[in-house]
């Protein structure tokens, strides 16, 4: 008995100490650390631009990922975010109506665009919406026309192209952008449509037709500094290095239209 | 296979604070498991059934109810700030969205081992004079202590895989609050599945060992 709670005692402490000595890890001072609460689909670009920003900066920028709603609610609560970098309009209009947002640092930074994706090797030849309509496209994979944003600005779009009414019957209505992709890389449609970000992220689809962003649905990534930041000036800079060259490169490579 | 640092840094930050979370709830769940195993008083069905809700509940929903608790927005939270404590994005967050998570498992299967010891040991014990503190601490807990181990493994286990209320509460902060859990989630956002795999299997491996042991002390455990 006493050899087990001494032994028990002896992996606690050395949890303490492992948590006490792994935390401060990437903590070292430097001159300020901002913290910048972003949607999850902006992990690879902007850890791209956090290190690259760290190299140019004496500050340093640390990200919070998670969907843009669980966000604002941690902003709501006083959670210390200085910099809110939202993939939805309408969680960044209500932070900023409830006057969560510093006046004046909001911008409508990046754009998304509604593409057709087939699989890599697919053999046949769409080039447009209207070649969904050929007989050989038997199955569109599509998120839940009904309920899931893409989906419902996709059916949006194609009813105002005229198209819906044929092509409903043949959409495979799927849980999310993830699950589309996923169907279109094992072939088991033969196209899908997803935002261009995520069909940038897999090598097992190409894109066939971008639809125009005038005529497609507004998909918006706000970005703006956070009232209650204790970081502001900080906050500021990196926010107008994410409006530099360097980091509009980045978001490209990643997919997103950058807004001018 | 050679993992990179960050997933070291991963795995064993979720190990660490999931252990931390484990010591930190073990006294107050082996003394509730007591209590409803050894004693009645008003109301102990509507505190047991409190104390199981987290198991039941929508994860996020704790999480909300914690950020409402602990964030710079409620007395507590502004409490707590004042005092240099922040809760909300930071490692004591995913400390206390683990230990609400697991307690429910941990006082659970406490309390069954404690209904299974015979009373009338401690019974016994009491009629040779000892105090009902030893009586807990010589008969009880010895005789349980199998099932408080295979409880606390349950519990630790179940702290590793919380995702819901750790998100809400700590923030998935890579290098400051991100577990395994929460990088998973991260990597099938961005459509990098490879690495979600490597991390998807150290959780199991992790998971499958600890619950295996927590199964294989609750089989020898001697019934008495």
């Amino acid at each position: 008995m006493n050899r087990i709670w001494s032994y028990v005692l002896r992996i606690v402490t050395l949890a303490f100490i492992a948590t006490a000595v792994l935390l401060p890890i990437g903590t070292a001072a430097r001159a300020e650390e901002i913290l910048a609460s972003a949607a999850a689909s902006l992990t690879d670009a902007l850890n791209d631009i956090g290190r690259s920003y760290r190299q140019k900066s004496k500050n340093t920028v640390r990200f919070n990922f998670g969907p843009s709603s669980g966000l604002a609610r941690q902003i709501e609560e006083g959670a210390p975010a200085d910099l809110f970098f939202s993939a939805d309009l309408a969680q960044m209009d209500a932070l900023e109506k409830k006057s969560f947002v510093e006046p004046g640092t909001r911008r409508n930074l990046l754009s998304n665009q509604l593409v057709i994706i087939v699989p890599a090797d697919s053999k046949l030849s769409i080039s447009s919406p209207k070649d969904l309509l050929k007989p050989d496209v038997k199955k569109i994979a599509l998120a839940e026309p009904s309920s899931v944003p893409v989906g419902v600005y996709t059916s949006k779009y194609m009813a105002d192209e005229g198209l819906w009414e044929q092509l409903k019957t043949k959409v495979v209505p799927v849980q999310d952008v993830r699950a589309t992709l996923a169907a279109v890389e094992s072939a088991d449609v033969e196209a899908g449509f997803v935002y261009k970000t995520d069909a940038a992220v897999s090598k097992k689809v190409k894109i066939v037709y971008a639809v125009p962003i005038d005529k497609g649905p507004k998909i918006i990534y706000p970005v703006a500094v956070v009232k209650e930041s204790k970081h502001k000036a900080a906050a500021r800079d990196f926010m107008s290095y994410l409006q530099s060259a360097a980091a509009k490169n980045a978001f490209k490579k990643y997919g997103f239209v950058v807004l001018e | 296979m050679i993992l990179s640092f960050d997933t070291w840094q991963i795995t064993l930050f979720s190990l660490a604070v999931g252990l931390a979370s484990t010591v930190l709830i073990l006294p107050f769940g082996i003394t509730l498991a007591w209590l409803f195993a050894r004693k009645e008083w008003p109301l102990k069905s509507v505190v047991e059934t409190i104390v199981l809700l987290p198991l039941v509940m929508p994860p996020v929903s704790t999480g909300l109810i914690l950020l409402k608790i602990f964030g710079r927005r409620s007395p507590l939270g502004q409490w707590l700030y004042n005092r240099g404590f922040e809760i909300v994005f930071n490692w004591k967050g995913v400390l206390i969205a683990m230990a609400v998570m697991s307690f429910p498992l941990l006082v659970r299967s406490v309390r069954t081992s404690f209904g299974e010891v015979n009373p009338r040991l401690e019974q016994i014990a009491a009629t040779l004079g000892a105090s009902p503190l030893k009586i807990f601490f010589v008969v009880t807990v010895p005789l349980a202590y199998k099932g408080i181990v295979a409880g606390a493994l349950l519990a630790f286990s179940r702290a590793l895989g919380e995702f819901g209320a750790t998100i809400l509460l700590a923030g998935n902060i890579p290098g400051r609050t991100q577990t395994l859990s929460l990088a998973i989630y991260n990597f099938v956002q961005v459509g990098k599945d490879p690495e979600a795999y490597v991390l998807l299997g150290i959780t199991v491996v992790l998971a499958f060992v600890f619950v295996w042991t927590s199964e294989w002390l609750l089989r020898t455990e001697k019934k008495v």
